[in-house]
């Protein structure tokens, strides 16, 4: 089952170059690495964003599967639609080419999947279509410009939460949307990153395997609305695993495994320091809310083991 | 051609035309007074009388994301709303005639909130008059009946490939058992066709992308396209409705006629107060008063030359809105028309009626003919009054 990488980078590139992504943009290496693992016999669905805007403007598409976008909010629900139609027209002998299966992947941002698109995920996860739906996560609205989404972490700057001399960014702690997902009960649910790239490809093996849905979270590093240099885009996935912020784990029919433990947790604040949006919590007179973060993600950390430790 | 004489609420006629056209897909939610007709389509179901496969979603907005997702992968596909159901569609209700999509679409008329309503009027299908479907409007349970057969075949017409609904008044249609001529399943199939789709999504060895960032370089041309495509339904109409009638006896147009021929004064309606018109024209005939109705069965795309041509050269005309536009000259049907009769001398005027469900008397109808005979006699008309209201 688990690909090494030169398998993977044998296989057919289904996003093509020239796609408008941002220099240093992490999101189009997470469609890349999840197409060279889906294959050519699948539907992908985007919602309104940051990768659906670079990937298809017209007459281009960078898509060499077949694509639809129809929105910001109903991501989920068209491809409820598609997968829906494969099976009718399965069933009724109408494919206009018989196969047994294709994959249908929907994905949106955080804000297309945390926020706007909550509803139509959530009813599309409980209505058990064959589905693989990933969030790119980069904790904010980047593509409308910067402005601070329910994934946004506390203290980072956005447009809507900026740093000022009375408020020093987003005053409160991110949803937890993986666990929201765990909660409908489907057959699989992971976080992962593009810098775990043998991770990430197991993972989307995985969620395009199962009967029913499944649900990946991605973080995903943006340069520009995080302000760090466009080299580094990757350094700050592993990071962000080692220190705990983001963590590699999957559950799968509720069982929950975390994929990779840090010997020992790295602190936060290198990991914050690299980042403009919280370049102000290094003020003087801000040092309790670096604290604040620390604790945050080792209590968060802490939780996590214990799901892990009740299910083993 | 042998018709099955059935008594059936509008709701149910609905579910069986659209049972007959054997769609692949259904995506709905709940919305009264829409729900029945659901409930009889998950009837049909269950008992395996329908092989479609329904998308039981969460919202409105994932009803019709959900179509448009069905009928982009290939699939015949239908949904069902009603007034706030509508509303919250709304953006997708735009993209589903952008794509193409010849989604048909039962509509339960019914008032917006707010206050909250659950009647009937017209404000939430004229809501939507400009995003891109066919409106066809019904009287009563027969011709809901018959407009869902044919919308299918005028939707899905390879040079028209737009969404269409189906109108029919809330609870005065929908919930109100009529007698009704059914066609025969294999009839009526055979009539719509087997499904063709113009793309798919499901093919890998053709992948398309749909719904691209469409920008300042080419969206108006894609906008122009979709303007030409509205363009070849009226010809597409009449020539389902010419099949359908050859068939079935019942003959259809864009509009019906009714007492038209020597009539000096005209009434123009949607929906099912056409019937209570009609009755009350009959009395004032019988009077002598040569008044006639006008009844719109296609109102998207509005036949403009057609109507125009109807009511050139009568005395006064009155156009009956079942729905508001605020802020505007009078309801859209009114706006419509007069836009159609610019440059013609003929007295016309607007009423606004039946919102929320206020009952259409007889009444109501008597006042439109006096004011009709005022006007026919050269009194200056009253641009847009409100009718039936409490004084």
């Amino acid at each position: 089952m688990a690909v090494n990488l030169k398998q993977l980078t044998q296989r057919e590139e289904l996003l093509t170059g020239g796609h408008r992504a941002c220099a240093g943009c992490t999101g189009s290496n997470i469609l890349r690495q999840i197409m060279l693992t889906a294959g050519k016999d699948t539907v992908v669905g985007g919602a309104t964003g940051c990768m659906e805007v670079v990937t298809t403007i017209f007459p281009y598409t960078a898509w060499r599967t077949s694509f639809i976008h129809t929105a910001f909010e109903n991501c989920a629900a068209t491809i409820s639609g598609v997968e829906t139609a494969f099976r009718s027209l399965k069933k009724h002998g109408d494919l206009p080419r018989e196969r047994e299966k294709m994959n249908f992947i929907a994905f949106g941002g955080d804000g297309g999947t945390y926020d706007i698109g909550i509803q139509s995920l959530s009813g599309a996860m409980e209505r058990g279509h064959n589905m693989l739906y990933f969030c790119y996560d980069n904790e904010a609205y980047m593509n409308t410009g910067i402005q601070r989404s329910s994934a946004t972490p506390f203290g980072a700057h956005t447009s809507t939460a900026p740093a000022g001399t009375v408020k020093q960014g987003k005053e409160q702690n991110r949803k937890d949307l993986t666990k929201i997902m765990v909660a409908h009960n489907i057959p699989y649910v992971a976080q992962a990153t593009p810098f775990h790239w043998k991770d990430l490809a197991a993972k989307v093996e995985k969620g395009l395997a199962v009967d029913g849905p499944a649900f990946l979270n991605i973080l995903m590093p943006c340069p520009v609305g995080w302000h760090f240099d466009t080299a580094i885009g990757m350094q700050l996935c592993k990071e962000a695993v080692e220190s705990n912020f983001w963590p590699l784990f999957e559950v799968e029919n509720g069982i929950y495994k975390i994929n990779q433990k840090p010997k020992e947790r790295a602190p936060i604040e290198p990991w914050l320091k690299q980042q403009g949006r919280f370049k102000h919590l290094f003020r003087p007179g801000n040092e309790n809310m670096l604290e604040q973060i620390q604790q945050h993600v080792d209590a968060e950390w802490e939780k996590l083991l214990k799901l892990e430790t009740k299910d083993a | 051609m042998e018709q099955k004489l059935v008594a059936l609420s509008g709701n149910e006629a609905v579910a069986y035309a659209f049972k007959q056209a054997k769609p692949h897909v259904a995506a709905a939610f709940p919305i009264t007074p829409q729900t029945e007709m659901m409930h009889k389509y998950a009837e049909f179901v269950a008992n395996g009388e329908s092989t479609t496969e329904m998308i039981l979603v969460e919202s409105e907005h994932s009803a019709m994301s959900a179509a448009v997702g069905s009928a982009a992968a290939g699939a015949r596909t239908f949904t069902a709303t009603s007034s706030a159901g509508f509303a919250l569609m709304w953006e997708v209700v735009y993209i589903a005639a952008s794509l193409r999509l010849p989604i048909c679409m039962g509509m339960v008329n019914r008032a917006l909130s707010g206050n909250i309503n659950i009647h009937c009027d017209h404000s939430d299908s004229m809501g939507g008059r400009d995003a891109g479907w066919i409106h066809l409007f019904s009287e009563n349970a027969q011709e809901a009946y018959d407009n869902g057969i044919m919308a299918w075949r005028i939707a899905e017409h390879m040079d028209v490939r737009l969404p269409a609904m189906v109108n029919y008044d809330g609870f005065i249609i929908s919930h109100t058992a009529d007698a009704l001529k059914m066609l025969p399943d294999d009839a009526a199939y055979d009539f719509i066709g087997k499904y063709k789709h113009a793309y798919t999504l499901l093919d890998p060895e053709n992948p398309i992308t749909v719904g691209p960032l469409d920008l300042t370089d080419y969206y108006f041309e894609h906008k122009a396209s979709q303007l030409a495509a509205y363009d070849k339904v009226p010809g597409v109409v009449q020539k389902v409705s010419e099949e359908f009638g050859a068939m079935t006896g019942r003959t259809y147009d864009f509009c019906e006629e009714y007492k038209m021929d020597d009539a000096e004064m005209v009434m123009v309606i949607l929906g099912s107060s056409a019937g209570t018109a009609k009755d009350v024209i009959d009395e004032y005939r019988e009077k002598g008063v040569k008044v006639g109705l006008l009844k719109i069965r296609m109102f998207r795309p509005f036949p403009v030359e057609y109507i125009a041509g109807k009511l050139a050269g009568r005395k006064a005309v009155a156009i009956l809105d079942r729905s508001a536009v605020f802020g505007g000259q009078g309801g859209p049907v009114f706006i419509e028309i007069r836009s159609a009769m610019y440059g013609q001398q003929v007295p016309l005027f607007n009423y606004i009626y039946g919102l929320g469900g206020r009952d259409f008397d007889l009444h109501q109808v008597e006042t439109v003919i006096n004011d009709l005979q005022k006007v026919a006699a050269g009194e200056e008309p009253k641009q847009i009054s409100l009718l039936g209201i409490r004084s």
